[in-house]
């Protein structure tokens, strides 16, 4: 516990210096609190823009920063001294992934605080937040565990993190591509967060989105069996 | 007789090359042991096999009498390691950077400080490692390495690159660690490092090793001269051979006040080396 509890804090010092990673914590939050306040047109559902960034949220920040921390510290041979040491590959994970959880849940509490939700929409929101980060911290640990460079970590991240954040948003717009995204765990966030004043989740979106999580811990093994962290 | 690493027939390849051929030797403990070869000689491979970085194809490797790859987390905390590229967290200080492995290795802040002074890095303790010289960032790598009280520390060219007032320190840093107890296992191929530093070492060309014992022995057994070279006040130079039949016109030059310099003809592991392969240690494999 205390190797993970020192890896947690090393990164947030890192992450103070590290704008790149910096910024995907906060840029989406930031964006949700000034749309929401600032664009008000006639029709529009409530609360638009923060169900909108928080589902790229979903899709970008945890997916972007877990893999670029994971490939970075392959790539500067920082992890493999780390491994040398007294860490063990699990502690790893754990403390980068809680520390990039943690982060990410920050940042849903500020998207939740521009929502205005009262106290119960409030923890809903955070739990269905919590779900689609984990999701997405999975799919980004499978990433930057297969890359040996940030480069390659980057090449893989960017067009499955488009299709994570964007396709719930085009799906608005077109009917063929909402059939598609339907079974995406980032779609049904977005359909869950749209629907958080009603409090009900259809029982098929939690079945895409455990079937999301589980494909993605499969990909995470077959990624840390054949790669390793070193 | 104590071993902190043994290494039998150990033969490794990336694809089809070979890099290292049934690779024998041991460390005894508490010893400086240093491995020469030119770059891509195979050297750092055989600290990653040896570290438990890399399963070797043939052969087996122990430290303290252990498969390295059955070392467990707490083992590997008693062994330091700096890699050749350091490993440092770049945008963290020094000071941060060894906060965070003095949690990792649960021994007590103030060390920190401590190990921060005697590597003379206390004054630029807190700027971030990206802004600190090649030498810093080498000496900086080693503290991180010692700063556990390691009883084995690997070293992967410890000074390459380093001016002559930076080696030196590292040197005398090295030396110290030894009479600590500290069994050193260094890659060079700095043959005047390895002659002041290492109580043994072995010789890897292309992946083999071609020689193997303490300096000063290899160097006598390549003695072919055996000679002693003289050179007199006046500019004279004599040589003679080394042998009693040498000792009255020594005894001579010497009661005279005749000599400027004196000399053994036994070479240098450098000249060892080319003996043995044919190229120098600063060439490439």
């Amino acid at each position: 516990m205390s190797n993970i509890i020192a890896i947690f804090k090393k990164q947030m010092k890192d992450t103070i210096k590290n704008k790149t990673i910096f910024i995907q914590f906060i840029m989406f939050p930031i964006l949700a609190l000034i749309m929401n306040n600032a664009v008000k047109i006639d029709g529009m559902p409530e609360n638009f823009f923060v169900n909108l960034f928080a589902t790229m949220y979903i899709g970008m920040a945890p997916l972007t920063s877990i893999t670029a921390i994971i490939a970075e510290e392959k790539e500067k041979n920082t992890l493999r001294v780390l491994l040398m040491s007294n860490v063990k590959p699990r502690e790893y994970l754990l403390g980068i992934g809680i520390y990039v959880w943690t982060m990410c849940m920050l940042g849903a509490a500020l998207l939740c605080i521009s929502a205005n939700y009262e106290l119960k929409l409030s923890l809903s929101f955070m739990v269905v937040m919590a779900i689609g980060i984990l999701a997405s911290l999975l799919i980004g640990a499978a990433i930057g565990t297969w890359s040996k460079t940030q480069m390659a970590a980057t090449s893989i991240t960017v067009p499955i993190m488009m299709v994570l954040s964007f396709l719930p948003m085009l799906s608005i717009f077109n009917t063929t591509i909402a059939k598609i995204a339907k079974y995406i765990y980032s779609q049904q966030i977005h359909l869950i967060l749209n629907q958080i004043g009603s409090l009900k989740i259809e029982l098929h979106s939690i079945c895409i989105i455990v079937i999301n999580m589980g494909v993605a811990a499969v990909l995470f093994r077959i990624a840390y069996k054949k790669c390793g962290l070193a | 007789m104590n071993y902190a690493i043994r290494a039998e027939r150990i033969s490794h390849s990336f694809a089809d090359k070979k890099v290292l051929n049934n690779i024998t030797f041991a460390v005894q403990e508490g010893e400086i042991f240093g491995l020469l070869g030119p770059s891509g000689a195979g050297k750092t491979t055989l600290i990653k096999i040896l570290t438990g970085q890399l399963k070797q194809k043939n052969g087996s490797a122990a430290l303290f009498g252990k498969d390295t790859a059955k070392l467990t987390a707490l083992e590997h905390s008693r062994i330091g390691i700096m890699m050749d590229n350091w490993g440092l967290y770049e945008r963290l200080s020094a000071y941060d950077n060894l906060l965070f492995y003095a949690d990792i290795y649960h021994i007590s802040h103030s060390v920190v400080n401590e190990t921060l002074k005697d590597f003379g890095l206390y004054e630029a303790r807190k700027l971030p490692v990206s802004k600190f010289s090649k030498g810093m960032k080498n000496r900086l790598s080693l503290a991180r390495a010692l700063m556990n009280h390691a009883k084995l520390v690997f070293l992967d060219e410890p000074t390459s690159g380093l001016d002559p007032a930076t080696t030196k320190q590292i040197h005398e840093a090295l030396k110290e660690q030894k009479e600590k107890g500290t069994t050193i296992f260094l890659t060079t191929h700095n043959m005047f490092e390895a002659q002041y530093l290492c109580d043994s070492i072995a010789l890897l060309s292309r992946g083999s090793m071609i020689e193997c014992g303490s300096p000063v022995d290899i160097c006598k057994k390549y003695n072919h001269l055996n000679r002693i070279e003289v050179t007199c006040r006046d500019g004279k130079k004599v040589s003679l051979e080394n042998g009693s039949q040498a000792i009255p016109l020594l005894k001579d030059y010497l009661e005279h006040n005749l000599i400027e310099t004196i000399h053994s003809t036994e070479p240098t592991l450098e000249t060892v080396f080319i003996e043995l392969t044919g190229k120098g240690l600063d060439s490439n494999e």
